[in-house]
């Protein structure tokens, strides 16, 4: 870089540090507590649509955030959103979330569908969503008594192509009837 | 049986933390507390009570509101529309108990700025560190004849309770064919998208039920929140039933009201609808004015990063009735302004320099059964002011599929249950 373009680079950044005051990042209990409006205190959603976020990992929430962001998946309102936080802020943000314990919920469930989804959770879903769906550290969100509806709209939005199905996910639901998918999600959202 | 230990271990040691909080109060009750009086139970100071609790147990925090149950406003257009009943609206204050605030039911009728203490009706007098205000709004009379009485006939709903349930009694109890008149407030007021958001539920239910009626919106304004939606919503699912008159059509919209003979004025028509929705114009609740919070607007000046009121130190004045633009004067908007301030008042009572804001705002607005439409945006502190930031945040796309709008609307009660516990459980 010439001395001439660095004078310039050092100016540019002079001038815009000058023309709007830069204030330090808000606590992420700030940001966090923006949330709750929608996902419930603590990210513990209490239904009957949106997720709880309580328990989901850093990395997993960081990575919806952006996708969210960019619009590679698909929302109603959740990119809107996402396009007013940085990277660093959605990070602070799931430190608050990836702390809480699993939100328990209590839903409405079909037992016959939920004793379906059991046998087929062990054969298709636990290598990647262990512990019924309630392990944070698999990076794959939170699926233990999560909220039925919120996961029907994600296989739907899987299913239509607006998010991106992992490989190892799209070989599985591929072999999947209607039936026995409603009947996996009915197993989560049953966890207590 | 490893993995259930790990979950109930952790529930084990939430109870303990929780037993540790509510046993809390009763030992701290000793001198030297820092204090904090909240004047409003509505979605703002019942907010920022329980937020202070939660950063700071220690803080004495006071809430006084004249009401025993507060019943939100957001949603209340389902009720006009048929299809929510006025008890799910209806919230009490034991939960805010729970949390170590004092509910106090009374009416201030002073605060002393100088001497920090707020008084009350019932003749109690409460000393603070720091006091937050949150009063609503309250009406100004805008609109001859609309009076305390022309209220009773002529319903504004502004408020939701008792007002909502005699609209919606009305909207029964007219004849098929009949007329319903709205006529929405000028800017600023509660709730922008409100008034549209109501003709759409009104519709919704006359169309089920009276189908020949028609909704008459006579507006003091000549643009309006999500305009092109609600737009769309009439034409798409109310075809004909909504016609919308924008204030420069008619002189500034509607001037008089005669309650008795059932009659609505413009300058230069008359109207005599079946069921007439008055909302007048708006400005911060009463006690504002009274404390001497309010401005020449009405509304009450505030410093961007911590609302506390640029005319008297040491009082906060947060949701509807605060000078916010461009937050909204909004549900979302009030509840995100009190976790801002809970924070800076905890920040200010223990003598440290208050954090960096960051704002939120989400409004849905139901316009038919399985149609749901938004607006977002976030907000940060710019230059000391409260600004949008860039690029976030906007509205439902026009062209956006019958499957989004229908999420749209579980994520409007999915918001309703979770910001209601959220400022109230």
């Amino acid at each position: 870089m010439s001395v001439n373009k660095s004078l310039a680079v050092l100016l540019g950044c002079g001038m815009m540090l000058g023309t709007a005051q830069l204030s330090a990042a808000p606590t992420a209990t700030m940001l966090a507590d923006t949330c709750a409006g929608c996902h419930g205190t603590d990210g513990a959603s209490v239904g009957p649509a949106s997720p709880s976020l309580a328990g989901m990992s850093e990395i997993y929430i960081v990575d919806s955030m952006k996708a969210f962001k960019s619009g590679e998946r698909g929302s109603t309102i959740m990119g809107r959103i996402a396009k007013g936080y940085s990277d660093e802020e959605f990070q602070l943000m799931a430190s608050v979330f990836a702390k809480q314990p699993i939100a328990i919920t209590s839903q409405k469930t079909d037992a016959a569908k939920v004793a379906a989804g059991e046998e087929l959770f062990g054969n298709n879903c636990e290598k990647c969503h262990d512990e019924r769906g309630g392990l944070a550290d698999d990076d794959a969100g939170i699926l233990y008594s999560q909220w039925l509806p919120y996961m029907q709209y994600s296989m739907e939005d899987f299913m239509g192509g607006t998010r991106e199905m992992p490989k190892k996910m799209k070989k599985k639901v591929e072999k999947l009837s209607d039936a026995e998918i409603e009947a996996l999600l009915q197993f989560f959202a049953s966890q207590q | 049986m490893n993995k259930i230990n790990r979950r109930s271990f952790i529930k084990i040691a939430g109870s303990a933390a929780a037993v540790g909080a509510v046993g809390f109060p009763s030992i701290a009750a000793a001198a030297g507390k820092k204090r904090v009086v909240i004047v409003g139970g509505g979605t703002a100071g019942a907010t920022a009570a329980k937020y202070i609790r939660r950063a700071d147990a220690s803080v004495e925090v006071t809430l006084i509101e004249p009401n025993k149950h507060y019943y939100t406003c957001y949603l209340s257009n389902e009720v006009l529309g048929g299809g929510r009943k006025m008890d799910s609206l209806k919230f009490g204050y034991d939960g805010l108990a729970k949390h170590g605030v004092t509910v106090v039911h009374d009416t201030v009728t002073g605060i002393d700025a100088k001497g920090q203490k707020v008084t009350t009706k019932g003749g109690k007098s409460f000393g603070y560190d720091r006091c937050i205000v949150a009063p609503g709004i309250s009406f100004v009379d805008n609109i001859k004849g609309y009076d305390q009485a022309a209220m009773e006939k002529m319903p504004h709903a502004w408020k939701a309770g008792s007002q909502t349930a005699l609209l919606r009694k009305q909207l029964e109890g007219m004849a098929d064919g009949g007329t319903v008149l709205i006529a929405p407030p000028p800017n600023p007021f509660r709730c922008p998208p409100g008034p549209y958001e109501r003709a759409c539920q009104i519709a919704s239910y006359l169309k089920q039920n009276k189908p020949k009626s028609k909704i008459l919106i006579l507006d003091k304004k000549d643009k309006f929140s999500k305009q092109g939606l609600f737009t769309q919503a009439w034409d798409r699912h109310y075809k004909g039933m909504i016609e919308w008159v924008k204030a420069e059509d008619t002189g500034g919209g509607v001037m008089r009201v005669d309650a008795n003979a059932g009659k609505v004025f413009t300058e230069f028509d008359e109207y005599k609808p079946d069921v007439a929705n008055i909302i007048p114009a708006q400005v911060a609740g009463s006690i504002a004015k009274t404390a001497g919070l309010t401005d020449d607007s009405g509304w009450c000046p505030v410093a961007g990063k911590t609302f506390e009121s640029t005319i008297h130190k040491g009082i906060h004045v947060i949701g509807d009735a605060a000078i916010q633009s461009p937050l909204p004067k909004s549900g979302y908007a009030a509840n995100s302004e009190a976790k801002v301030v809970a924070a800076a008042v905890v920040d200010l009572v223990n003598g440290r320099e208050p954090g960096t804001p960051s704002w939120v705002n989400t409004c849905y607005s139901i316009v038919a059964p399985n149609d749901g439409i938004s607006v977002a945006m976030v907000y940060n502190l710019v230059d000391g002011k409260v600004a949008k930031v860039e690029g976030s945040g906007g509205l439902t796309p026009m062209d956006s599929s019958p499957q989004d709008r229908a999420r749209e609307v579980q994520y409007a009660y999915s918001w309703f249950k979770n910001i209601t516990s959220d400022i109230f459980g």
